[in-house]
């Protein structure tokens, strides 16, 4: 599959600080990868080179083929930023077309109240930043970030201000994006947010990477629990195939089968053994 | 607001020259003394007139970009527009030129504003009118550029504080060369002069103050020398160029400064 993101031995340094070292990620054209890790792990300085705000020590990082930071890499992505800030006397309608123009895109106004459509924000194309609710701002920074039609969408945080309202529309959003064959790299301390609309994780921890796969991939066995007229018991290092032997033995047994669940652990079961409980 | 105050100093720069140019008929200097008040009272508020100008001019210049780069990144209002296609050089030269527009405009405005006034109230006006008003637009301009280069490298506060002390240290740099001209001290002219070059928007307005005086002779231009207002040590085509040359560099190191910087 053709690759929308590529990142190489990325590594950067602030002065003594390693931010990053020696990353290699992948995101696939249409892929919807979350990245995941505590605070000060190197998230958004992977983001910020892959965007072109910093630069790297060593390694590369490529968007749509071509170097970050380049005018190819920018005209390809569209980006939010973690901490961003609209001039307050800009409306909604304005901070779109003042992106429209910076990028290029000849969308027009059409192209402009579908982006505030998407994001529930039609009602206020024409309401000052200055007057709009933090929420408000952060659905309107996503809008900005899909102006021209990106091929690879870079969020970082984009439902820290949401309500949980707000968090499914940004969702439902990524969803459809995804259909449309954009890739995103979402990073977010939202594990159900990622664990529900990501296909891949990557997990960072003081700048390394050090899990990366599908939830289910990344997810352990936990044993299989068996509801019986004795009650629910669980049975510790069975598997899914293991299954049909439990409830044929229960049933030999006498026992009426009542349901029977295959447990696995969740992405915050394999986040907090991943980062071991680090946070900052 | 910039307009309410430009207007509040333009009224009591009106008020000066009324009462200045008012009580001048009843100054009669020594039959010896060949002075001609007018011109020098003239020229004297004339300078005066272009020190205010270029003091709000670097003002306005410095408010409009002391915090172009990193005030705009801390406040989060850069990193949405510098992924965008149009690329970090055009953004800082957009500014660049926006501010250098408004503050052009700005300060011949108020330059020809007061040399109108000063005409009005005191028939007297200086021999070159033009040029003057140019070189104190480009000393504006340079000190936006100075600003520019300062924002990449400094936050907003500090840079606001560093181009506002090279402004005053080329300020006192002129008056020393006054000084040292009246004292007949190498050692302060010679500071004088370096301090011009090195800071070529003090080096522009003196030479704008220089020749707003050039029709002056004998002992009135002699005494306008003298003063805070008068004469210019570096001047000509030679300083004008460098002017050119150094704002072209300060752009330059601003423009590859930026490309360099994290965001």
């Amino acid at each position: 599959m053709p690759v929308a993101l590529a990142v190489r031995g990325l590594s950067k340094n602030y002065g003594s600080v390693r931010a990053l070292r020696g990353v290699d990620l992948d995101v696939a054209e249409g892929e919807l990868v979350g990245l995941l890790g505590p605070n000060g792990a190197g998230k958004s300085t992977l983001v910020k080179i892959a965007v072109g705000l910093v630069r790297p020590t060593a390694g590369t990082a490529e968007i749509a083929g071509a170097r970050a930071g380049s005018h190819d890499a920018r005209a390809a992505l569209g980006y939010l930023a973690e901490l961003f800030r609209f001039p307050g006397w800009y409306t909604a309608d304005e901070v779109l077309e003042l992106h429209q123009r910076l990028s290029g895109s000849r969308g027009g106004a059409a192209e402009r109240a579908r982006l505030l459509e998407l994001v529930a924000l039609s009602d206020a194309t024409h309401r000052r930043v200055d007057g709009m609710s933090k929420g408000m701002q952060q659905r309107l920074g996503v809008a900005q970030a899909l102006v021209g039609e990106p091929r690879v969408l870079l969020l970082d945080e984009p439902t820290s201000a949401l309500d949980p309202v707000g968090r499914r529309a940004i969702r439902l959003l990524l969803e459809e994006l995804r259909g449309r064959g954009v890739s995103v790299l979402l990073n977010s301390h939202l594990l159900s947010e990622i664990e529900l609309v990501c296909d891949r994780v990557a997990i960072l921890l003081g700048g390394e990477l050090v899990a990366a796969g599908t939830p289910a991939e990344l997810s352990q066995p936990k044993g299989v629990e068996l509801e019986t007229d004795e009650g629910t018991r669980t049975i510790d290092g069975a598997l899914r195939e293991d299954v049909p032997r439990l409830v044929a033995e229960a049933v030999a047994a006498g026992r009426r089968v009542y349901g029977v669940r295959v447990l696995t652990s969740t992405l915050e079961d394999v986040y907090l053994e991943a980062v071991g409980g680090e946070t900052s | 607001m910039v307009l309410v105050l430009t207007a509040f100093f333009l009224v009591l720069f009106w008020l000066a020259n009324h009462f200045v140019f008012r009580d001048l008929a009843s100054i009669s200097p020594p039959r010896d003394v060949n002075v001609d008040t007018r011109t020098f009272v003239g020229a004297f508020l004339t300078g005066l007139a272009m020190f205010a100008t270029l003091f709000l001019g670097v003002v306005l210049a410095v408010f409009l970009t002391l915090g172009v780069v990193s005030g705009d990144a801390e406040r989060g209002l850069l990193q949405p527009l510098v992924v965008r296609p149009i690329g970090r050089s055009t953004l800082l030269l957009s500014r660049f030129l926006g501010a250098a527009g408004v503050c052009i405009v700005y300060v011949l405005a108020v330059y020809f504003a007061a040399l109108l006034i000063t005409d009005l109230t005191g028939h007297w006006h200086p021999h070159r009118i033009v040029e003057p008003g140019l070189e104190l637009a480009g000393a504006v301009v340079i000190v936006i550029a100075v600003s520019l280069l300062g924002s990449v490298v400094l936050s907003a506060t500090a840079n606001g504080i560093a181009v506002f002390m090279l402004f005053g240290a080329g300020l006192v740099a002129g008056l020393l060369g006054s000084i040292g001209h009246a004292l007949d001290s190498h050692a302060i002219k010679h500071a004088s002069i370096i301090a011009s070059w090195a800071l070529p928007f003090e080096a522009l307005y003196q030479d704008g103050l220089r020749m707003i005086t050039e029709g002056a002779s004998g002992l009135t231009g002699f005494l306008l020398q003298l003063g805070p207002f008068g004469g210019a040590y570096v001047h000509g085509w030679g300083i004008r160029l460098w002017a050119v040359a150094y704002l072209a560099i300060v752009v330059a190191a601003a423009l590859v400064s930026f490309s360099r910087r994290n965001l």
